[in-house]
């Protein structure tokens, strides 16, 4: 069967009316945090994991999914009403759509960050589609030592690729790798950096330590800053549609914006926010209105919504055909797979592939039910960002320890709940990036896992990992990519990179 | 490298030490740690404790860096921190803590509520702390009653649940 039918028969199981449900949640639910300034759509998820316990697999990865398209419709809106980016992906929409806002052209804003974003996700969602069947035809030649090598060139990107330091990405990221110590090892069932304490055996819960990051650390470093003052909304003056000239100012940097954001998403090469960078630089590289921009140009808020939209689908490549995640969201998307004991990967659509299918079908669905909650309805997220910041991060804590409690009622995971929270606040303070010890703490047991199963099949011969061509390649690119920018940074080019950095999402 | 940056500031960044020391102890307690692990290589030689070790050394390597980009002052500017808001909302998830199993969900999760509304302006405690028991209990109604989610029940939640839980 084709891709084509497989996507047909994913429609029929996703226009299941629960399921429909489901999506509606997760999309609704992600434009509101998207919305709000300080949660994004990785706490989201990991918020509802406890919560989805007890619901059925199909429904709740659909609705985790809704979720993270819906928090990319979401950002636009506050960047441009409120120049706070809702999520990392929306920082450079609030340089244009922000300037358009206070020229009273917020509604076309908005308007081509809502239709860029549909017409982004439809296109990747199907690019995801056509193209998952053949990458996972390609994972089924993987072996051990290529996952192993596939997951440090992940390693790699994440934490220091991008960003203003490879120290403190890497730092990060081998803080991750040390939490991930702790517990059970897999292979020989030895209770490793335990000390006694039986609460450790089980390892540290990936939801737990994002939520300590995310909401905890990011409340404290709020607080810290004290208060600033009031931010300014600005009002959507006149109509929300676009007028004949925005039409064809705004197609061209849709599909451009798709076409940059795709790969890069479904690159193991982090957060969707490189995506809109390069397609902001080339919306202004290839306009006819340069003296625009810095002033309101509508092709500088098309092309990067376009793009952190048709990231968010390419993400999903590496996470449902290889089980890798490359940003801190999919990272507990794969917690969310694993609570269901699914492990995605190319056995993933032998196996269940209903499942698959039926999550890719709904997206095309969710897609469609964003467009509507975000143009129509416009006014009424507006409304959220009205609430005030004390009963808004109120709010974040009290839902936070909520899911925590929910999970496990223990005063011991709170204790780390909070331990971890004054960890994530230093991190903030001092510039480390979040996303390494999200992602180090999830994919370091398995790399190890990888690595040792490699090992057990060469007898111990370490060579044989640069054997395999593919998984040789994969290495030197990750090489690459930890030597190359370190070269830039001591020459003194890292401005671009530190542009470049991946924050949360 | 040049002149200038030698002169501006030779002053070292105590708070990038301190990370330092903090990286480096991490490390050593995971040598520690593995050291004691009994070496089940089998067939690849790589027994549970092998990656810890590669883990525990990597930290006190990024220790090392961390102390030399400390030296050299190559640590971003920080934005002045305020310690009142901080201490409101950790005496609040402590407070939450300390009471969530005698005083049960509702009454812990509001105090944490009340005292994050402080850190963030909203001083009146007479007022904040109210609002934030009767939003955690409807949010412990809607969660352990509808939800099936197991939260710790209190004198609270018997008083309106009888023997719910």
């Amino acid at each position: 069967m084709s891709a084509f039918d497989f996507l047909l028969q994913g429609l029929a199981t996703a226009a299941d009316p629960m399921l429909l449900f489901y999506a509606l949640i997760g999309v609704t639910l992600g434009t509101a945090v998207g919305v709000l300034p300080g949660i994004g759509p990785a706490l989201t998820v990991a918020l509802l994991l406890p919560v989805t316990y007890r619901l059925d697999p199909a429904g709740s990865l659909i609705m985790f999914a809704g979720i993270y398209y819906g928090g990319m419709y979401g950002g636009s809106t506050t960047s441009i009403l409120l120049n706070t980016p809702g999520e990392s992906a929306s920082i450079i929409t609030a340089l244009e759509g922000n300037k358009m806002a206070r020229k009273g052209r917020g509604g076309p804003a908005l308007a081509t960050a809502a239709i860029g974003s549909f017409v982004a996700g439809l296109i990747a969602t199907l690019l995801l589609a056509f193209l998952a069947p053949s990458v996972v035809k390609l994972a089924l030649v993987f072996g051990p030592r290529e996952y192993f090598a596939l997951m440090v060139l992940a390693f790699v990107t994440v934490s220091s690729a991008f960003g203003d330091s490879t120290l403190r990405g890497l730092t990060s990221l081998f803080l991750g790798f040390g939490l991930a110590c702790v517990g059970i090892d897999q292979l020989t069932g030895q209770a490793r950096m335990s000390f006694g304490v039986p609460d450790l055996l089980d390892g540290i819960e990936v939801t737990t330590l994002a939520v300590a990051m995310f909401a905890v650390g990011e409340a404290l470093a709020i607080a810290a800053l004290g208060n600033t003052g009031e931010d300014k909304v600005h009002a959507i003056k006149g109509s929300v549609w676009m007028n004949r000239s925005d039409w064809a100012r705004s197609w061209k940097p849709w599909l451009r914006g798709t076409f940059i954001g795709f790969p890069i998403g479904a690159m193991p090469a982090g957060g969707a926010e490189i995506g809109t960078f390069l397609s902001y630089a080339t919306e202004k590289k290839l306009t006819k209105h340069p003296e625009e921009f810095g002033h309101g140009a509508i092709e500088g808020v098309a092309g990067p919504e376009a793009a952190n939209n048709a990231s968010a689908a390419g993400t999903l490549v590496p996470l449902l055909t290889l089980g890798l995640p490359t940003t801190a969201t999919a990272a507990i998307m794969l917690a969310g797979f694993q609570q269901f004991g699914l492990q995605p990967g190319p056995l993933l659509f032998a196996t269940n592939p209903e499942l698959v299918w039926g999550l890719i079908a709904s997206l095309l669905i969710a897609n469609a039910m964003l467009l509507v909650l975000n143009l129509p309805m416009i006014g009424l997220w507006v409304k959220l960002l009205t609430i005030p910041k004390p009963w808004l991060y109120a709010g974040i804590l009290l839902f936070a320890t909520l899911g925590t409690i929910g999970a496990n009622p223990s005063t011991f995971e709170l204790g780390m709940l909070l331990v971890f929270g004054l960890v994530g606040y230093g991190m903030r303070v001092f510039g480390y990036p979040i996303a390494p010890i999200v992602v180090g703490l999830i994919l370091g047991p398995m790399a190890e896992q990888q690595l040792r199963r490699a090992l057990s099949i060469s007898q111990g011969d370490w060579t044989v990992l640069l054997t395999s061509p593919i998984a040789a390649g994969m290495l030197a690119v990750a090489a690459l990519a930890l030597i190359v920018p370190l070269v830039l940074r001591m020459r003194g080019r890292g401005a671009v990179l530190s542009q470049l950095a991946g924050d949360e999402d | 490298m040049s002149l200038k940056s030698y002169e501006i500031q030779r002053r070292p960044d105590w708070a990038a030490l301190i990370i330092a020391a903090g990286l480096a102890l991490f490390g050593a307690v995971i040598l520690w740690d593995s050291a004691r692990l009994a070496d089940l290589g089998g067939y690849s030689g790589v027994g549970p404790g092998t990656v810890p070790k590669v883990v525990g050394i990597g930290l006190i390597l990024l220790a090392v860096w961390t102390v030399a980009a400390a030296l050299r002052g190559d640590f971003p500017e920080r934005p002045r921190q305020q310690p009142a808001p901080v201490l409101w909302i950790v005496a609040g998830l402590a407070g939450q803590l300390i009471l969530l199993k005698i005083a049960g969900f509702s009454i812990a999760t509001g105090i944490l509520f009340a005292f994050t509304a402080r850190a963030f302006g909203k001083r009146n405690l007479a007022l904040t702390l109210p609002v934030g028991i009767v939003f955690s209990f409807a949010v412990w109604m809607v969660f352990s009653q509808l939800l099936m989610l197991n939260l710790p029940a209190g004198p609270l939640e018997h008083l309106f649940f009888g023997g719910a839980r």
